[in-house]
């Protein structure tokens, strides 16, 4: 152990002897926190209520049962010459330490089953989120009324190069992304959460969300954030390899960004769906392609299509082989593979793209070029 | 005892073939020693990952292997057949029966658990490694998406269930039909009630875990669907029908320890428990309410809020007879006469840790809270509290107590009192730090943190560190008592109670060859 660890571990010591009185007071994020941040919505801060109400009634049992054991272990000691009484058998005292337990517990249970009721009222939400949970990042889908439906992927954004200590960590280490999921303040927000392959689960501490993801199902839950800001979380439920590594992001914004948000998003959608219909040249597939490899294969197959976790892409059978069997991975991917299917993942547009890349760099040099409609046919089957 | 008994043969084929309830009971000490210091292995790698954020020793995929293996190697291999051990040296002892009522069945039970854990441990060296889906191991990432080595897996989990529901099918039927004349139910010491409860639970649930792993087996080769919603399956399901399993197997941990401690406790009090019926009572309701308060592990899953309420109250519940143990340990001691050798060290250590622990099982009942604490590391708190400083104290507590009448030799008492300090101090530095860890966010079964969990993390690293060393001690300790040092009496602590203490110290081989008269 270093110098520098040494001093933090001292000073992490003393932090904790210092702040143990303030309990109720540290806040989530901050570093070395002691306790459960209070959030930002009206349901986290009865939660939080709730927490310190039993913590506070578990400390106070245990100073009376713990202070009797430690008089007895200081008084009653046969080195200090006690004869032990012989009492045993009260039924009087076993009725009363069985009744008095059971009323502490009522009041416990009083407070816990409103605010339960709170979570589970799903009324009058404003708007809605599907959130997916993927080997290992999150889909969020807007569910608009009108408008184009805007959906994208929110991906751990922390360089290889910081988890693998090369270079420094920063402050958000593992808890940034690509792109956020962005709601408006004082909204209800609906979320309906599930997966698309094992079982994760959605949780943000300061909007006091925790659903699992479930696929096949779809849960229920909701937040209401009263403070813009943002707020991370992570994947709670153990979903494989990553699961450390897929955290969540959520911008809390005022309703005028928020509306300016969306619609430039749905203007987006839409210039992809204009695109769809189109045809493009090998040069313009080429450029986009090159970006939609970028970000969603080089991590396996390589900058130079050398393969890595992934096979080789320069020279491979399928991408210099038929279209429609390297279409076909393309879109299902290799089950059972670190292969995932791109086809609900990548629009047509990204899919075509890609796939003419694969098969025109990286010296593969094939001259045949795949359009999105070709991607939207192959799909249709 | 007259000349006409077998002493015991010589050789391995002593250790093969032996009906002897109390060779068995050693070896199943020594196997769950051995794989307590191979699960403890699994966790120092876990803990060294975890000493400082970023990937520095394992892989992510192998660090789940070890938290995966860790579990199930602690829970099946190390905890359950190290009481299964004591329950065969002591269960005939305590209540006048020359041996286990099955003999042979008991050699079995023991014989096919050597081999479980050896395949469990070689699947590490299978392409896909090990098992990595958790210690409860849900679907459909311990189906689908599970490496080849679910398989073995499957094998090694029947396997295991079988050994334990032959054990406890002996342990019921010994305690039933070979008791003393006068050895009433009520008139046995408890640590014969709380085996012969936990013996009916594991009856109850291990067939149940059976069922879960051989659906899981369905599902991964024969086309089912009962865990994948796409087949019209639910992985939901997997996830009832194994902690209905999984609750009880808590209990079935923990109750055995409730039993030693309320023997040591008034041996070094010197002074009777203070309420022998309500403890027996208090089990029995404790075993009862452990069948209906499964789902309070899945509190997030989406549960109908009836669902969530009816769960929430029941586990609420069992507070009420957790507390009366509890109460009466502590009146037990009060106005005692008090001494602290190291079977009271680590009873009086068992009592307030495991109130700690259960203080925050209580938290983590109450349905809404637990949205937070839910799969963080303050439910990794919790459970290593009830674990470690429960069971595993209760072990040691056991072990002390019990080392010489089983050796002849007294202890070390210097060493042993080392032992529980460094155990002590280690545990709490371990685990204390991740209540907090827990409350400001940190998700479990991660191999990489945020940066603001990284000095408790160090902590926590540090304080499992010397836990893990402490335990060579033991060894040490034990290893000396074996070999010699000062002859015990055959009581050698003038405050217990009870038949074992009757016979000289080393125990002959055989005992109670004629059954003794209880009044
Ligand atoms: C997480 C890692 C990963 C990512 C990301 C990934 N792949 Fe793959 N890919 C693989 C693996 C592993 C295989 C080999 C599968 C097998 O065993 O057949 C593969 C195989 C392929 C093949 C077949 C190559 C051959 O000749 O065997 C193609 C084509 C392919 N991927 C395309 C893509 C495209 C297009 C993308 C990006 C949109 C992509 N992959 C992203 C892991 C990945
Ligand atoms: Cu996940």
């Amino acid at each position: 152990m270093s110098l520098n660890n040494l001093k933090r571990l001292l000073a992490c010591a003393a932090g904790v002897l210092a702040t143990l009185p303030g309990l109720a007071l540290a806040a989530g994020g901050e570093k070395n926190a002691l306790n459960m941040p209070v959030g930002v919505t009206d349901v986290g801060r009865s939660i939080f209520d709730l927490h310190m109400i039993i913590l506070w009634i578990c400390v106070a049992i245990g100073a009376l049962v713990f202070g009797v054991m430690f008089y007895s272990i200081i008084y009653h000691r046969k080195s200090r010459g006690v004869k032990p009484a012989q009492f045993h058998e009260s039924t009087k005292v076993e009725i009363a330490w069985t009744v008095v337990p059971f009323l502490i517990l009522i009041t416990m249970a009083v407070p816990a089953t409103s605010t339960l009721l709170d979570i589970y009222d799903f009324d009058d939400a404003e708007m809605d989120v599907l959130v997916t949970g993927y080997q290992w990042k999150w889909k969020y889908e807007y569910l608009a009324e009108e408008g184009e439906n805007v959906a994208f992927f929110s991906n751990l954004s922390t360089p290889q190069s910081e988890i693998y200590n090369t270079d420094d960590k920063n402050d958000n280490y593992l808890l940034e992304v690509d792109e956020p999921l962005v709601i408006p303040v004082d909204t209800k927000v609906r979320f309906l959460v599930t997966a698309n392959d094992v079982i994760h689960s959605w949780w943000v501490p300061e909007l006091a969300v925790k659903k699992d993801a479930i696929p096949g199902f779809i849960n229920e839950t909701w937040t209401r954030a009263n403070e813009i800001g943002t707020y991370r979380g992570q994947c709670a439920e153990l979903c494989g390899k990553d699961h450390g590594f897929m955290p969540i992001v959520v911008e809390v914004v005022s309703k005028e960004d928020y509306a300016a948000w969306l619609g430039e998003k749905q203007e987006q959608a839409a210039k992809v769906k204009e695109l769809m219909a189109q045809t493009f040249t090998l040069d313009e597939l080429m450029e986009r392609g090159k970006a939609v490899y970028a970000r969603n294969c080089l991590a396996c197959h390589g900058a130079r299509g050398e393969g890595g976790v992934g096979t080789a892409i320069a020279g491979s059978a399928i991408a210099t082989g038929d279209i429609g069997g390297h279409l076909n991975i393309g879109i299902n991917g290799v089950p059972g593979t670190a292969m995932q299917a791109f086809g609900g993942q990548l629009n047509d547009v990204d899919l075509a793209a890609v796939i003419t890349y694969q098969r025109n760099a990286f010296g593969n040099n094939m001259g045949d070029l795949v359009q999105p409609i070709d991607v939207f046919n192959y799909k249709q089957g | 005892m007259g000349d006409h008994h077998h002493g015991p043969a010589k050789g391995l084929s002593r250790w093969l073939f032996t009906t002897n309830h109390k060779d068995i009971g050693t070896m199943y000490l020594w196997f769950s020693f051995a794989m307590f210091l191979l699960g403890g292995t699994f966790a120092m790698i876990i803990r060294a990952e975890l000493f400082q954020p970023g990937m520095q020793l394992v892989e992510p995929a192998f660090f789940n292997q070890m938290t995966t293996l860790h579990g199930l190697v602690m829970v099946f291999g190390a905890i359950m057949p190290s009481f299964v051990g004591l329950a065969n040296w002591l269960i005939p002892m305590m209540i006048g029966a020359p041996d286990m009522a099955l003999p042979r069945l008991n050699n079995w039970s023991f014989w096919i658990l050597p081999p479980a854990f050896l395949l469990l441990a070689s699947t590490l060296f299978m392409e896909g490694g090990a098992p990595a889906a958790g210690w409860t191991f849900y679907a459909p990432l311990s189906t689908t998406y599970a490496a080849p080595s679910v398989t073995i897996f499957i094998f090694c989990i029947h396997i295991l269930g079988l050994s334990s529901i032959m054990g406890s099918i002996n342990i019921i039927a010994t305690v039933m039909n070979m008791r003393a004349p006068g050895m009433s139910y009520m008139k046995m010491p408890l640590f014969v009630w709380t085996w012969l409860i936990t013996a009916f639970l594991l009856v109850a649930v291990m067939p149940v875990l059976a069922g879960a792993v051989t659906m899981m087996l369905m599902d991964v080769h024969f086309g089912t669907s009962f865990f994948s919603a796409a087949g019209g399956g639910d992985p939901v399901l997997f996830q009832h029908i194994f902690w209905f399993f999984g609750h009880p197997e808590v209990y079935i941990i923990i109750l055995p320890a409730f039993g030693v401690v309320s023997q040591i406790i008034p041996a070094f009090s010197r002074k009777p428990l203070f309420g022998y019926d309500s403890m027996v009572y208090a089990t029995a309701a404790i075993a009862f309410l452990s069948f209906i308060v499964w789902a309070h592990h899945m509190y997030t899953v989406g549960m109908p809020v009836a669902g969530e309420l009816f769960f929430m109250y029941a586990t609420m519940l069992i507070a009420v007879p957790t507390g009366v143990k509890v109460f009466n340990w502590v009146t037990t001691m009060f106005r005692g006469s008090l001494s602290f050798e190291a079977p009271m060290l680590f009873a009086v250590a068992f009592i307030i840790l495991f109130t700690i622990g259960g203080f925050s099982g209580l938290m983590l009942a109450i349905a809404p809270a637990d949205f937070q604490y839910h799969d963080t590391y303050f439910v990794v708190a919790h459970f290593h509290y009830v674990l470690v400083p429960g069971a595993i104290f209760g072990i040691f507590a056991s072990a002390y107590f019990w080392l010489p009448k089983w050796t002849g030799h007294m202890y070390d008492e210097t060493l042993a009192k080392t032992h529980f300090w460094l155990s002590f101090i280690g545990m709490n530095l371990a685990f204390f730090p991740m209540h907090f860890l827990g409350l400001a966010g940190m998700p479990r079964r991660i191999p990489d943190y945020a940066l603001q969990f990284a000095d408790f993390n160090m902590v926590s690293s540090i304080g499992a560190f010397m836990f893990g060393v402490s335990q060579l001690l033991f060894l040490f300790i034990v290893v000396k008592c074996v070999r010699g040092g000062e002859k015990a009496t055959a009581k050698p602590w003038d405050g217990a109670e009870g038949l074992e203490w009757t016979v000289p110290s080393p125990a002959p081989y055989h005992t109670f060859s004629t059954p003794p008269e209880v009044k």
